[in-house]
């Protein structure tokens, strides 16, 4: 009690820091709703009041008097300069990791980064590349609860002479259906409140498991796959030529063109060390199965 | 003037081999504010100090690195691109600014993140150019008529052209001032005194020029957000350009010839205030007639000695506000008289208020 009471001062004040992957945010508002979301969503380790160098300083703040009191906006802030505008109070959580997910997207030209959830077992990682509403998460999510190790739902970050990922773990974003397909999945699961009518429709974040160990190990990419949830289909995975995986994961990465050359020889390397797959499921417990023979048979 | 961490490495890189975790924090960000971080990162690597700058801190150092990198990369193809353009016409690629500074592979243009390519043109060349530029992919960006005669009829460059498929934007300019600007420039007079990039048919302003246009530019800016960085871009220039012997008697030639006594007078007081750029006194005392009288030159050292810091909340002093507030409505008081500034803001706000929309 004495702890949370003395975080949301800092979140207040000072403004309380959060350690993701190589990141650390400090991170200040005056919502002290988040305070209790941050708390409960992340872990212990995650969480501090002191660090010596910041990566992401941001707040969250209400635009001015007005719309503090009449129907309530926040405004998103990184260092004082605001990159989108302001949405209803209600979606304040979603609202922080969003903002989040865009420093570190626009600040991480040192690696190749991915749209992509990354999970791992055994040192061999999954990255699965795809488009908002491709099942990814869900995916993501249904296998963490099942023992692979979360490296991020959000964003595959790749050395761009080792290839390794870097492990960046967040709460797990949910969106709509997926949230009671979880739910009913892993009923253990924490999940933070469910917010109505964002952009992205009904989300909601879950804790990543406390069961997981090394929270920041890199590891190393050992299949591509491109997953597509489709109602009342049946499991198939399917190989897909390599020419057309670098083509496809291209078009998710968020700075391919940046990095221009490196970039380009950076996702080779990545293509030539994965198996790539097509991916298709509907049913999660099935989708899961198959990846854990791929382990299972990477193991052997 | 409040202590700011950046302009102290700007003037000795070497500071950084003493900086604790906590004072890279706030470097990262003054940098990061001002559009600095990749300069710095390519002073310190010029210095050989990257060794010093801690894992942590490093990564962003590179990945703007990479961006600069990328956008370096850029200009070279769209220089090429443009020449072929533009050569069908039988007209010049002439350069100025931040793009003139790469094709001249100046210190300037190392880690200097810019979007837009200026060049520019005689004025009775202005509509060929157009044609030859949208013929090759750059098309109009101001879609509503009041906005492509303001241009037109106001200004010294037509609405900036953008690239269908790469993206990249011109501003074509006919001169470096508008036509309505208290201060008259000579556009021909410029045109006389053009190089060519080592026998690549693609020109730049003579290095005088150069100089010249990066302070009047900064002293009719309206914002400041990279101010610091402007003062930067004349520190280095300037210090590259005076190892040429006859550099400061050539500029100090010019400046009379162009008109631009004032801004060059402010552009060596700032610099030399900020950076320690070092001028030689002679060129001290030939630019100081241009002066302003005592009382506005104290209202000019007020104003600018806080615009010109770091756009960043660490680099506020009382006032600060009220300083870029001042300077932004004295840049559009410099660009046009009153008779027409004031119905042009007018119906700039009514276009807000009714959501731009005005008949295309």
């Amino acid at each position: 009690m004495n702890g949370s009471l003395a975080f949301e001062q800092a979140l207040l004040k000072e403004g309380v820091y959060i350690k993701t992957g190589p990141y650390v945010s400090c991170l200040k508002s005056p919502i002290t709703s988040l305070a209790e979301s941050l708390l409960s969503l992340y872990h212990e380790s995650q969480i501090s009041l002191k660090e010596e160098f910041v990566d992401f300083h941001v707040s969250i703040e209400y635009p001015g008097i007005l719309r503090h009191y009449f129907r309530p906006q926040i405004l998103f802030k990184f260092d004082g300069f605001s990159p989108f505008k302001p949405l209803p109070a209600a979606q304040v959580y979603p609202f922080f990791e969003w903002g989040l997910n865009w420093c570190i997207a626009t600040n991480s030209n040192s690696h190749l980064i991915l749209h992509a959830a990354v999970v791992e077992k055994n040192n061999c990682a999954i990255i699965f590349p795809a488009a908002p509403g491709s099942g990814k998460s869900t995916l993501c999510a249904g296998l963490v609860a099942r023992g692979w190790r979360l490296l991020s739902d959000e964003m595959a970050m790749i050395d761009l002479k080792s290839q390794a990922l870097t492990a960046i773990v967040r709460p797990i974003s949910l969106k709509n259906e997926s949230i009671d397909v979880i739910k009913k999945f892993a009923p253990n699961f924490y999940f933070g409140s469910i917010v109505h009518d964002t952009n992205k429709g009904t989300v909601s974040h879950v804790k990543v498991p406390s069961a997981q160990k090394d929270m920041n190990k890199s590891a190393n990419p050992a299949w591509m796959v491109f997953p597509k949830y489709k109602k009342n289909a049946k499991t198939s995975l399917k190989e897909t030529s390599k020419a057309q995986a670098f083509l496809r994961a291209a078009e998710n990465s968020f700075n391919y063109n940046v990095l221009a050359e490196a970039g380009f020889n950076a996702l080779g390397d990545v293509i030539d060390v994965c198996e790539c797959y097509d991916f298709c499921y509907s049913d999660l417990d099935e989708a899961i199965k198959t990846f854990d023979e791929l382990a299972a048979e990477k193991k052997n | 003037m409040k202590n700011c961490l950046l302009i102290s490495l700007l003037r000795d890189i070497t500071l950084v081999k003493r900086l604790s975790l906590n004072e890279w924090d706030l470097l990262i960000r003054q940098a990061r504010s001002t559009g600095l971080t990749a300069r710095l990162y390519y002073f310190i690597k010029k210095n050989e100090l990257v060794e010093f700058i801690p894992a942590i801190v490093l990564k962003h150092f590179i990945s703007e690195w990479m961006y600069f990198t990328k956008l370096y990369q850029s200009v070279g193809w769209e220089l090429s691109e443009l020449k072929v353009a533009l050569e069908k016409k039988g007209l010049p690629v002439l350069l100025m600014k931040g793009t003139a500074y790469v094709a001249l592979e100046l210190e300037a243009s190392k880690g200097r993140i810019f979007s837009d390519i200026d060049l520019l043109f005689p004025h009775d060349s202005i509509d060929l150019a157009e044609s030859a530029l949208m013929n090759a992919g750059w098309m109009g960006t101001h879609h509503n008529e009041y906005d492509r005669n303001y241009y037109r009829q106001w200004m010294h460059e037509i609405p900036p052209l953008r690239h269908v498929q790469r993206q990249s934007v011109l501003d074509v300019h006919h001169n470096i001032l508008p036509p309505t600007a208290k201060i008259k420039v000579n556009a021909e007079k410029l045109l006389e005194n053009i190089i060519e990039v080592n026998g690549e048919n693609i020109f730049c302003l003579s290095p005088e020029d150069l100089v010249l246009h990066s302070v009047t530019h900064l002293f009719h800016e309206g914002d400041f957000v990279h101010g610091l960085r402007d003062i930067s871009d004349l520190d280095l220039l300037l210090k590259e350009f005076s190892v040429q012997k006859t550099f400061w008697t050539k500029l100090t030639e010019r400046v009379t010839e162009l008109n631009l006594g004032r801004p060059l007078y402010y552009g060596l007081r700032y610099s030399s205030f900020f950076l320690k750029t070092s001028i030689p006194d002679s060129v001290i005392c030939s630019v100081n007639r241009f002066a302003p009288n005592a009382l506005m030159l104290r209202v000019m050292d007020f104003v600018f000695l806080r615009a010109l810091m770091p756009d960043h909340p660490s680099c506020d002093v009382r006032w600060t506000g009220l300083a870029r507030w001042l300077l932004y409505i004295r840049s559009h008081w410099l660009r046009m008289p009153m008779y027409l500034l004031v119905p042009h803001l007018l119906r700039k706000s009514w276009m807000g208020f009714v959501g731009g929309t005005a008949k295309d």
